[in-house]
Protein backbone atom coordinates (compact mmCIF):
# COMPACT_ATOMS: atom_id res chain seq x y z
CA UNK A 1 0.00 0.00 0.00
CA UNK A 2 0.97 3.61 -0.46
CA UNK A 3 2.58 5.61 2.32
CA UNK A 4 0.10 7.85 4.13
CA UNK A 5 0.08 11.55 3.32
CA UNK A 6 -1.56 14.54 4.97
CA UNK A 7 -4.19 16.63 3.22
CA UNK A 8 -1.70 19.40 2.43
CA UNK A 9 0.50 17.02 0.47
CA UNK A 10 -2.34 15.44 -1.46
CA UNK A 11 -3.16 16.74 -4.93
CA UNK A 12 -6.73 17.91 -5.53
CA UNK A 13 -8.95 14.95 -6.34
CA UNK A 14 -8.09 11.30 -6.02
CA UNK A 15 -5.37 9.99 -8.28
CA UNK A 16 -5.41 6.26 -8.91
CA UNK A 17 -1.68 5.78 -9.41
CA UNK A 18 -0.97 2.08 -9.67
CA UNK A 19 -1.47 0.24 -12.92
CA UNK A 20 -4.25 -2.32 -12.72
CA UNK A 21 -1.89 -4.79 -14.39
CA UNK A 22 -0.58 -5.30 -10.84
CA UNK A 23 -3.96 -6.84 -10.07
CA UNK A 24 -4.32 -10.29 -11.57
CA UNK A 25 -7.91 -11.09 -12.54
CA UNK A 26 -6.95 -14.59 -13.73
CA UNK A 27 -8.11 -16.10 -10.44
CA UNK A 28 -11.73 -15.32 -11.39
CA UNK A 29 -11.55 -18.06 -13.99
CA UNK A 30 -13.48 -21.33 -13.76
CA UNK A 31 -12.80 -22.47 -17.34
CA UNK A 32 -9.64 -21.75 -19.27
CA UNK A 33 -9.41 -21.12 -23.02
CA UNK A 34 -6.92 -23.39 -24.77
CA UNK A 35 -5.85 -22.63 -28.35
CA UNK A 36 -5.31 -25.39 -30.91
CA UNK A 37 -2.60 -23.87 -33.08
CA UNK A 38 -3.18 -26.41 -35.83
CA UNK A 39 -6.75 -25.19 -36.26
CA UNK A 40 -6.15 -21.44 -35.80
CA UNK A 41 -6.42 -19.47 -39.05
CA UNK A 42 -4.95 -16.33 -37.46
CA UNK A 43 -8.03 -14.19 -38.11
CA UNK A 44 -7.40 -12.15 -34.92
CA UNK A 45 -11.07 -12.07 -33.91
CA UNK A 46 -10.26 -13.42 -30.44
CA UNK A 47 -7.63 -10.70 -30.06
CA UNK A 48 -10.06 -8.04 -31.24
CA UNK A 49 -12.92 -9.09 -28.96
CA UNK A 50 -11.28 -10.22 -25.69
CA UNK A 51 -12.70 -7.86 -23.02
CA UNK A 52 -9.64 -8.35 -20.83
CA UNK A 53 -6.78 -7.82 -23.28
CA UNK A 54 -5.75 -11.38 -22.35
CA UNK A 55 -5.35 -12.62 -25.92
CA UNK A 56 -1.85 -11.90 -27.16
CA UNK A 57 -0.67 -12.05 -30.76
CA UNK A 58 3.08 -12.50 -30.56
CA UNK A 59 3.61 -12.02 -34.28
CA UNK A 60 3.41 -15.76 -34.99
CA UNK A 61 0.71 -17.24 -32.84
CA UNK A 62 -2.14 -16.57 -30.45
CA UNK A 63 -1.29 -16.83 -26.74
CA UNK A 64 -3.56 -16.46 -23.73
CA UNK A 65 -2.34 -14.44 -20.77
CA UNK A 66 -3.79 -16.45 -17.88
CA UNK A 67 -2.77 -13.72 -15.43
CA UNK A 68 -5.77 -11.70 -16.61
CA UNK A 69 -8.09 -14.04 -18.56
CA UNK A 70 -11.38 -14.23 -16.63
CA UNK A 71 -12.54 -17.28 -18.55
CA UNK A 72 -15.62 -15.65 -20.08
CA UNK A 73 -15.45 -17.91 -23.15
CA UNK A 74 -16.15 -15.10 -25.59
CA UNK A 75 -13.01 -15.87 -27.63
CA UNK A 76 -14.02 -19.52 -27.97
CA UNK A 77 -17.57 -18.55 -28.95
CA UNK A 78 -16.42 -16.09 -31.61
CA UNK A 79 -13.61 -18.19 -33.10
CA UNK A 80 -14.83 -18.98 -36.63
CA UNK A 81 -13.00 -22.34 -36.78
CA UNK A 82 -13.53 -23.45 -33.16
CA UNK A 83 -9.80 -23.43 -32.46
CA UNK A 84 -10.36 -22.42 -28.83
CA UNK A 85 -11.88 -24.80 -26.30
CA UNK A 86 -12.87 -23.95 -22.75
CA UNK A 87 -11.37 -26.54 -20.42
CA UNK A 88 -11.81 -26.96 -16.67
CA UNK A 89 -9.13 -25.23 -14.61
CA UNK A 90 -6.67 -27.70 -13.16
CA UNK A 91 -7.72 -27.97 -9.51
CA UNK A 92 -4.20 -28.17 -8.18
CA UNK B 1 5.89 5.89 -5.25
CA UNK B 2 7.10 2.53 -6.65
CA UNK B 3 8.16 2.50 -10.28
CA UNK B 4 5.36 1.35 -12.55
CA UNK B 5 6.13 -1.66 -14.68
CA UNK B 6 3.95 -3.27 -17.29
CA UNK B 7 3.87 -7.05 -17.67
CA UNK B 8 6.41 -8.21 -20.21
CA UNK B 9 5.05 -10.78 -22.63
CA UNK B 10 7.64 -11.98 -25.17
CA UNK B 11 6.52 -10.73 -28.60
CA UNK B 12 8.20 -11.93 -31.79
CA UNK B 13 6.93 -9.16 -34.03
CA UNK B 14 5.21 -5.86 -33.33
CA UNK B 15 4.61 -3.70 -30.27
CA UNK B 16 4.92 -4.95 -26.66
CA UNK B 17 1.69 -6.53 -25.44
CA UNK B 18 0.82 -3.68 -23.08
CA UNK B 19 1.77 -0.04 -23.42
CA UNK B 20 1.17 3.35 -21.87
CA UNK B 21 0.32 6.02 -24.42
CA UNK B 22 3.14 8.53 -24.13
CA UNK B 23 3.51 11.34 -26.65
CA UNK B 24 6.71 13.34 -26.40
CA UNK B 25 6.14 17.12 -26.30
CA UNK B 26 6.17 18.39 -29.87
CA UNK B 27 4.71 15.12 -31.18
CA UNK B 28 3.11 15.76 -34.54
CA UNK B 29 1.15 13.67 -36.95
CA UNK B 30 -1.77 11.32 -36.82
CA UNK B 31 -1.97 7.71 -35.71
CA UNK B 32 -3.09 5.59 -38.67
CA UNK B 33 -6.55 4.01 -38.68
CA UNK B 34 -5.65 0.36 -39.27
CA UNK B 35 -8.43 -1.85 -40.61
CA UNK B 36 -6.45 -5.02 -41.33
CA UNK B 37 -6.79 -7.40 -38.35
CA UNK B 38 -3.23 -8.75 -38.44
CA UNK B 39 -1.70 -5.28 -38.68
CA UNK B 40 -4.03 -4.12 -35.94
CA UNK B 41 -2.83 -6.92 -33.64
CA UNK B 42 0.80 -6.09 -34.32
CA UNK B 43 0.71 -2.31 -34.26
CA UNK B 44 -2.14 -1.16 -32.00
CA UNK B 45 -2.36 -1.33 -28.24
CA UNK B 46 -5.58 -0.38 -26.45
CA UNK B 47 -6.01 2.57 -24.10
CA UNK B 48 -7.40 0.14 -21.52
CA UNK B 49 -5.10 -2.23 -19.63
CA UNK B 50 -6.02 -5.61 -18.18
CA UNK B 51 -6.63 -6.02 -14.48
CA UNK B 52 -9.85 -4.01 -14.63
CA UNK B 53 -12.69 -5.39 -12.56
CA UNK B 54 -15.53 -5.28 -15.11
CA UNK B 55 -17.46 -8.59 -15.12
CA UNK B 56 -16.11 -11.46 -17.20
CA UNK B 57 -17.54 -11.09 -20.72
CA UNK B 58 -18.68 -7.45 -20.34
CA UNK B 59 -18.95 -5.59 -23.65
CA UNK B 60 -18.01 -2.16 -22.27
CA UNK B 61 -14.22 -2.75 -22.32
CA UNK B 62 -14.51 -4.12 -25.88
CA UNK B 63 -16.13 -0.85 -26.96
CA UNK B 64 -13.41 1.19 -25.23
CA UNK B 65 -10.64 -0.97 -26.68
CA UNK B 66 -11.99 -0.71 -30.25
CA UNK B 67 -12.63 3.02 -29.89
CA UNK B 68 -9.06 3.57 -28.72
CA UNK B 69 -7.70 1.82 -31.81
CA UNK B 70 -9.26 4.73 -33.72
CA UNK B 71 -7.81 7.53 -31.57
CA UNK B 72 -5.68 9.80 -33.75
CA UNK B 73 -3.10 11.03 -31.21
CA UNK B 74 -2.95 12.56 -27.72
CA UNK B 75 -6.38 11.97 -26.18
CA UNK B 76 -7.95 12.72 -22.82
CA UNK B 77 -10.71 10.39 -21.71
CA UNK B 78 -13.58 11.65 -19.57
CA UNK B 79 -15.78 9.13 -17.78
CA UNK B 80 -19.21 9.42 -16.21
CA UNK B 81 -19.88 7.38 -13.07
CA UNK B 82 -20.95 3.84 -13.89
CA UNK B 83 -19.57 0.33 -14.30
CA UNK B 84 -16.81 1.43 -16.65
CA UNK B 85 -15.57 4.18 -14.36
CA UNK B 86 -15.88 2.25 -11.12
CA UNK B 87 -14.32 -0.98 -12.33
CA UNK B 88 -11.39 0.59 -14.20
CA UNK B 89 -10.27 2.88 -11.38
CA UNK B 90 -10.57 1.00 -8.10
CA UNK B 91 -8.21 2.96 -5.87
CA UNK B 92 -5.21 2.89 -6.03
CA UNK B 93 -5.37 1.17 -9.43
CA UNK B 94 -6.12 2.55 -12.87
CA UNK B 95 -6.59 0.58 -16.08
CA UNK B 96 -6.19 3.63 -18.29
CA UNK B 97 -3.10 3.97 -20.48
CA UNK B 98 -4.18 7.51 -21.43
CA UNK B 99 -4.98 10.60 -19.28
CA UNK B 100 -8.38 10.08 -17.73
CA UNK B 101 -10.74 12.17 -15.59
CA UNK B 102 -13.90 11.37 -13.68
CA UNK B 103 -15.99 13.99 -11.98
CA UNK B 104 -19.56 12.95 -11.22
CA UNK B 105 -22.43 10.90 -12.58
CA UNK B 106 -24.40 13.70 -14.19
CA UNK B 107 -21.70 15.94 -15.62
CA UNK B 108 -19.37 13.99 -17.92
CA UNK B 109 -20.27 16.30 -20.83
CA UNK B 110 -19.63 19.40 -18.70
CA UNK B 111 -16.30 17.97 -17.53
CA UNK B 112 -15.43 17.22 -21.15
CA UNK B 113 -16.41 20.79 -22.08
CA UNK B 114 -14.04 22.13 -19.43
CA UNK B 115 -11.20 19.89 -20.57
CA UNK B 116 -11.73 21.02 -24.16
CA UNK B 117 -11.86 24.70 -23.13
CA UNK B 118 -8.60 24.25 -21.17
CA UNK B 119 -6.92 22.65 -24.19
CA UNK B 120 -8.03 25.60 -26.33
CA UNK B 121 -6.73 28.12 -23.80
CA UNK B 122 -3.35 26.37 -23.57
CA UNK B 123 -3.12 26.31 -27.34
CA UNK B 124 -3.99 30.00 -27.66
CA UNK B 125 -1.30 30.95 -25.17
CA UNK B 126 1.32 28.70 -26.78
CA UNK B 127 1.48 26.28 -23.86
CA UNK B 128 0.09 23.17 -25.56
CA UNK B 129 2.98 20.92 -26.61
CA UNK B 130 0.88 19.27 -29.36
CA UNK B 131 -1.07 20.35 -32.45
CA UNK B 132 -4.24 18.94 -31.01
CA UNK B 133 -5.48 16.94 -28.06
CA UNK B 134 -8.74 15.07 -28.54
CA UNK B 135 -11.42 14.66 -25.88
CA UNK B 136 -13.40 11.42 -25.77
CA UNK B 137 -16.17 10.98 -23.20
CA UNK B 138 -17.61 7.62 -22.14
CA UNK B 139 -20.96 7.59 -20.36
CA UNK B 140 -23.45 4.84 -19.53
CA UNK B 141 -27.15 4.96 -20.39
CA UNK B 142 -28.15 6.23 -16.95
CA UNK B 143 -25.47 8.88 -17.23
CA UNK B 144 -26.58 9.84 -20.75
CA UNK B 145 -30.30 9.28 -21.39
CA UNK B 146 -31.26 10.40 -17.89
CA UNK B 147 -29.15 12.16 -15.31
CA UNK B 148 -26.41 13.46 -17.64
CA UNK B 149 -28.70 14.54 -20.45
CA UNK B 150 -28.90 18.20 -19.52
CA UNK B 151 -25.10 18.44 -19.40
CA UNK B 152 -24.83 16.65 -22.75
CA UNK B 153 -27.49 18.75 -24.46
CA UNK B 154 -25.87 21.95 -23.18
CA UNK B 155 -22.39 20.89 -24.27
CA UNK B 156 -23.73 19.96 -27.72
CA UNK B 157 -25.47 23.32 -28.04
CA UNK B 158 -22.30 25.19 -26.99
CA UNK B 159 -20.43 23.30 -29.67
CA UNK B 160 -17.49 21.89 -27.71
CA UNK B 161 -15.17 19.73 -29.77
CA UNK B 162 -15.46 16.24 -28.27
CA UNK B 163 -16.64 12.76 -29.08
CA UNK B 164 -19.20 11.40 -26.62
CA UNK B 165 -19.52 7.62 -26.67
CA UNK B 166 -22.57 6.24 -24.92
CA UNK B 167 -22.04 2.60 -23.91
CA UNK B 168 -25.63 1.52 -23.53
CA UNK B 169 -26.18 -1.53 -21.34
CA UNK B 170 -29.81 -0.51 -21.02
CA UNK B 171 -30.04 -0.08 -17.24
CA UNK B 172 -28.24 1.35 -14.21
CA UNK B 173 -26.01 -1.71 -13.92
CA UNK B 174 -23.40 -0.55 -11.44
CA UNK B 175 -26.02 0.00 -8.74
CA UNK B 176 -27.94 -3.22 -9.37
CA UNK B 177 -29.90 -3.23 -12.65
CA UNK B 178 -32.43 -0.39 -12.27
CA UNK B 179 -34.41 0.62 -15.36
CA UNK B 180 -33.34 3.74 -17.27
CA UNK B 181 -34.56 5.77 -20.23
CA UNK B 182 -32.47 3.37 -22.30
CA UNK B 183 -34.13 0.18 -21.06
CA UNK B 184 -36.28 -1.37 -23.81
CA UNK B 185 -39.97 -2.18 -23.36
CA UNK B 186 -40.74 -5.47 -21.55
CA UNK B 187 -37.20 -5.85 -20.18
CA UNK B 188 -36.94 -7.14 -16.64
CA UNK B 189 -34.96 -4.92 -14.27
CA UNK B 190 -35.07 -4.71 -10.47
CA UNK B 191 -37.29 -1.61 -10.76
CA UNK B 192 -39.38 -2.94 -13.66
CA UNK B 193 -39.87 -6.45 -12.33
CA UNK B 194 -41.80 -9.14 -14.14
CA UNK B 195 -44.74 -10.41 -12.13
CA UNK B 196 -48.50 -10.44 -11.81
CA UNK B 197 -48.78 -6.65 -12.05
CA UNK B 198 -46.44 -5.74 -14.94
CA UNK B 199 -44.46 -7.75 -17.53
CA UNK B 200 -41.22 -5.72 -17.30
CA UNK B 201 -40.70 -2.11 -18.39
CA UNK B 202 -43.87 -0.41 -19.55
CA UNK B 203 -42.33 2.40 -21.57
CA UNK B 204 -40.39 2.71 -24.83
CA UNK B 205 -36.64 3.24 -25.23
CA UNK B 206 -35.79 6.92 -25.56
CA UNK B 207 -34.44 7.57 -29.10
CA UNK B 208 -31.29 9.19 -27.76
CA UNK B 209 -29.29 9.18 -31.00
CA UNK B 210 -32.17 10.85 -32.87
CA UNK B 211 -32.36 13.42 -30.08
CA UNK B 212 -28.68 14.16 -30.66
CA UNK B 213 -29.38 14.45 -34.41
CA UNK B 214 -31.97 17.08 -33.50
CA UNK B 215 -29.13 19.10 -31.94
CA UNK B 216 -27.68 19.41 -35.47
CA UNK B 217 -24.17 18.57 -34.26
CA UNK B 218 -21.61 17.55 -36.92
CA UNK B 219 -21.72 13.77 -36.40
CA UNK B 220 -24.05 11.18 -34.84
CA UNK B 221 -23.86 7.40 -35.24
CA UNK B 222 -24.87 4.08 -33.73
CA UNK B 223 -22.46 1.18 -33.30
CA UNK B 224 -21.92 -2.18 -31.64
CA UNK B 225 -18.71 -3.93 -30.58
CA UNK B 226 -19.61 -6.90 -32.81
CA UNK B 227 -19.37 -4.67 -35.89
CA UNK B 228 -15.86 -3.65 -34.95
CA UNK B 229 -14.73 -2.16 -38.28
CA UNK B 230 -17.87 -0.04 -38.48
CA UNK B 231 -17.31 1.11 -34.88
CA UNK B 232 -13.67 2.05 -35.44
CA UNK B 233 -14.45 4.00 -38.61
CA UNK B 234 -17.22 5.89 -36.86
CA UNK B 235 -15.03 6.75 -33.88
CA UNK B 236 -12.37 8.17 -36.17
CA UNK B 237 -15.02 10.27 -37.99
CA UNK B 238 -16.42 11.48 -34.68
CA UNK B 239 -12.97 12.56 -33.55
CA UNK B 240 -12.13 14.22 -36.86
CA UNK B 241 -15.17 16.49 -37.11
CA UNK B 242 -14.92 19.94 -35.61
CA UNK B 243 -17.45 20.18 -32.81
CA UNK B 244 -19.49 17.68 -30.81
CA UNK B 245 -19.96 14.14 -32.05
CA UNK B 246 -22.07 11.41 -30.48
CA UNK B 247 -21.91 7.64 -30.86
CA UNK B 248 -24.54 5.38 -29.35
CA UNK B 249 -22.92 1.97 -28.82
CA UNK B 250 -24.96 -1.01 -27.63
CA UNK B 251 -23.15 -2.73 -24.75
CA UNK B 252 -24.46 -6.20 -23.80
CA UNK B 253 -24.21 -6.86 -20.06
CA UNK B 254 -24.27 -10.46 -18.93
CA UNK B 255 -25.23 -9.61 -15.34
CA UNK B 256 -28.12 -7.34 -16.19
CA UNK B 257 -29.36 -8.97 -19.38
CA UNK B 258 -29.00 -12.41 -17.81
CA UNK B 259 -26.99 -14.12 -20.52
CA UNK B 260 -23.92 -16.35 -20.73
CA UNK B 261 -20.57 -14.63 -20.31
CA UNK B 262 -19.52 -15.76 -23.80
CA UNK B 263 -22.45 -14.11 -25.59
CA UNK B 264 -21.86 -10.34 -25.58
CA UNK B 265 -20.73 -10.18 -29.20
CA UNK B 266 -23.30 -12.74 -30.37
CA UNK B 267 -26.12 -10.70 -28.81
CA UNK B 268 -24.83 -7.41 -30.25
CA UNK B 269 -24.80 -9.12 -33.66
CA UNK B 270 -28.35 -10.38 -33.18
CA UNK B 271 -29.47 -6.90 -32.08
CA UNK B 272 -28.50 -5.65 -35.53
CA UNK B 273 -29.72 -8.73 -37.43
CA UNK B 274 -33.19 -8.32 -35.90
CA UNK B 275 -33.17 -4.54 -36.54
CA UNK B 276 -33.60 -3.99 -32.80
CA UNK B 277 -30.47 -1.83 -32.98
CA UNK B 278 -29.88 -0.57 -36.54
CA UNK B 279 -26.47 0.75 -37.57
CA UNK B 280 -26.44 4.21 -39.11
CA UNK B 281 -24.63 7.50 -39.17
CA UNK B 282 -25.84 11.04 -39.68
CA UNK B 283 -24.21 14.30 -40.66
CA UNK B 284 -25.94 17.60 -41.43
CA UNK B 285 -24.68 17.34 -45.02
CA UNK B 286 -25.72 13.76 -45.76
CA UNK B 287 -28.64 13.04 -43.45
CA UNK B 288 -29.21 9.49 -42.18
CA UNK B 289 -27.09 6.78 -43.83
CA UNK B 290 -27.46 3.08 -43.04
CA UNK B 291 -24.13 1.31 -42.50
CA UNK B 292 -22.66 -2.18 -42.38
CA UNK B 293 -25.14 -5.01 -41.72
CA UNK B 294 -28.15 -2.69 -41.52
CA UNK B 295 -27.47 -1.47 -45.06
CA UNK B 296 -27.22 -5.10 -46.17
CA UNK B 297 -30.61 -5.83 -44.55
CA UNK B 298 -32.19 -2.79 -46.23
CA UNK B 299 -30.91 -4.09 -49.58
CA UNK B 300 -32.04 -7.64 -48.88
CA UNK B 301 -34.92 -7.65 -46.36
CA UNK B 302 -34.90 -11.46 -46.19
CA UNK B 303 -31.81 -11.11 -43.97
CA UNK B 304 -33.92 -9.49 -41.24
CA UNK B 305 -34.36 -11.90 -38.31
CA UNK B 306 -37.44 -12.10 -36.05
CA UNK B 307 -37.08 -10.42 -32.65
CA UNK B 308 -37.13 -13.86 -30.95
CA UNK B 309 -33.53 -14.24 -32.08
CA UNK B 310 -32.55 -11.29 -29.88
CA UNK B 311 -34.87 -12.16 -27.02
CA UNK B 312 -34.26 -15.92 -26.71
CA UNK B 313 -30.70 -15.67 -25.37
CA UNK B 314 -31.49 -13.17 -22.59
CA UNK B 315 -33.05 -13.93 -19.23
CA UNK B 316 -34.40 -10.37 -18.91
CA UNK B 317 -36.85 -11.23 -21.72
CA UNK B 318 -37.58 -14.85 -20.89
CA UNK B 319 -41.20 -14.13 -19.94
CA UNK B 320 -41.79 -13.05 -23.55
CA UNK B 321 -41.29 -16.63 -24.72
CA UNK B 322 -44.06 -18.04 -22.53
CA UNK B 323 -47.15 -19.11 -24.54
CA UNK B 324 -49.41 -16.79 -22.52
CA UNK B 325 -47.22 -13.82 -23.47
CA UNK B 326 -47.34 -14.31 -27.23
CA UNK B 327 -49.22 -11.03 -27.49
CA UNK B 328 -46.37 -9.14 -25.77
CA UNK B 329 -43.77 -10.63 -28.08
CA UNK B 330 -45.90 -9.53 -31.03
CA UNK B 331 -46.07 -6.03 -29.55
CA UNK B 332 -42.28 -5.99 -29.15
CA UNK B 333 -41.89 -7.06 -32.80
CA UNK B 334 -44.27 -4.29 -33.89
CA UNK B 335 -42.28 -1.75 -31.87
CA UNK B 336 -38.99 -2.88 -33.47
CA UNK B 337 -40.56 -2.83 -36.96
CA UNK B 338 -41.97 0.64 -36.40
CA UNK B 339 -38.55 2.04 -35.42
CA UNK B 340 -36.84 0.25 -38.34
CA UNK B 341 -39.44 1.34 -40.94
CA UNK B 342 -39.16 4.90 -39.70
CA UNK B 343 -35.38 4.77 -40.17
CA UNK B 344 -35.75 3.27 -43.66
CA UNK B 345 -37.95 6.22 -44.62
CA UNK B 346 -35.36 8.72 -43.42
CA UNK B 347 -32.14 7.06 -44.60
CA UNK B 348 -30.89 8.48 -47.88
CA UNK B 349 -29.29 5.21 -48.95
CA UNK B 350 -32.34 2.98 -48.48
CA UNK B 351 -32.80 1.15 -51.80
CA UNK B 352 -35.97 2.44 -53.46
C1 LIG C 1 -25.85 11.99 -8.46
C2 LIG C 1 -25.66 10.55 -8.28
N1 LIG C 1 -26.72 9.74 -8.14
C3 LIG C 1 -26.58 8.42 -8.02
C4 LIG C 1 -25.33 7.85 -8.03
C5 LIG C 1 -25.17 6.36 -7.86
N2 LIG C 1 -24.80 5.69 -9.10
C6 LIG C 1 -23.51 5.39 -9.38
S1 LIG C 1 -23.33 4.55 -10.81
C7 LIG C 1 -25.00 4.54 -11.06
C8 LIG C 1 -25.58 3.82 -12.24
C9 LIG C 1 -24.92 4.11 -13.54
O1 LIG C 1 -25.72 3.65 -14.57
P1 LIG C 1 -25.28 3.86 -16.07
O2 LIG C 1 -24.97 5.27 -16.34
O3 LIG C 1 -26.29 3.20 -16.93
O4 LIG C 1 -23.88 3.07 -16.13
P2 LIG C 1 -23.66 1.49 -15.91
O5 LIG C 1 -23.28 1.30 -14.48
O6 LIG C 1 -24.90 0.79 -16.28
O7 LIG C 1 -22.53 1.15 -16.83
C10 LIG C 1 -25.67 5.21 -10.02
C11 LIG C 1 -27.13 5.34 -9.93
C12 LIG C 1 -24.23 8.71 -8.20
N3 LIG C 1 -22.96 8.24 -8.25
N4 LIG C 1 -24.41 10.04 -8.32
S1 LIG D 1 -11.95 -16.46 -22.06
FE1 LIG D 1 -12.58 -14.27 -22.15
S2 LIG D 1 -11.02 -13.19 -20.93
FE2 LIG D 1 -10.17 -15.21 -21.44
S3 LIG D 1 -9.01 -14.89 -23.30
FE3 LIG D 1 -11.06 -15.57 -23.93
S4 LIG D 1 -12.19 -13.67 -24.28
FE4 LIG D 1 -10.36 -13.12 -23.08
S1 LIG E 1 -10.42 -16.46 -33.40
FE1 LIG E 1 -9.73 -18.59 -33.64
S2 LIG E 1 -8.88 -18.68 -35.70
FE2 LIG E 1 -9.07 -16.53 -35.20
S3 LIG E 1 -7.06 -16.01 -34.37
FE3 LIG E 1 -8.33 -16.55 -32.63
S4 LIG E 1 -7.94 -18.74 -32.29
FE4 LIG E 1 -7.18 -18.24 -34.33
S1 LIG F 1 -22.79 -5.29 -14.57
FE1 LIG F 1 -22.89 -5.44 -16.80
S2 LIG F 1 -22.02 -3.55 -17.62
FE2 LIG F 1 -21.41 -3.73 -15.45
S3 LIG F 1 -19.40 -4.73 -15.51
FE3 LIG F 1 -20.93 -6.35 -15.26
S4 LIG F 1 -21.41 -7.04 -17.35
FE4 LIG F 1 -20.37 -5.05 -17.51
MG1 LIG G 1 -26.11 1.37 -17.83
Amino acid sequence: MAELRGYKELPIGAIPFRLSTDYKTGDWRALRPVVDHNKCVKCMLCWIYCPDMAVIWDGEKILINYDYCKGCGLCAHECPVKAITMEPEPTE
Amino acid sequence: MPKQTLPQVPIKKGEPAYKLWIFEPGWKGELPLILNPRQLAEQKRPALLPGHRLCAGCAAPIIVKLASFAFRGPTIVVNATGCLEVATTIFPYTSWAVPWIHNAFENAASTGSGVEAAIKALKKTGRLPYDHVDVVIFGGDGGTFDIGFQALSGAAERGHDFLYILYDNEAYMNTGIQRSGGTPPFAWTTTSPVGKVIPGKQQAKKPIADIMVAHRIPYVATATPAHWLDLMKKVRKGIEVDGPAFIHALSPCDRGWRHGTELAIEIARRAVDTCYFPLWEWTPETGYMLTDRSLAIARNPSLKQPIEKFVEVQGRFKHLLKPENRELLKKFQEYVDMVWEDLLKRAVNTPK
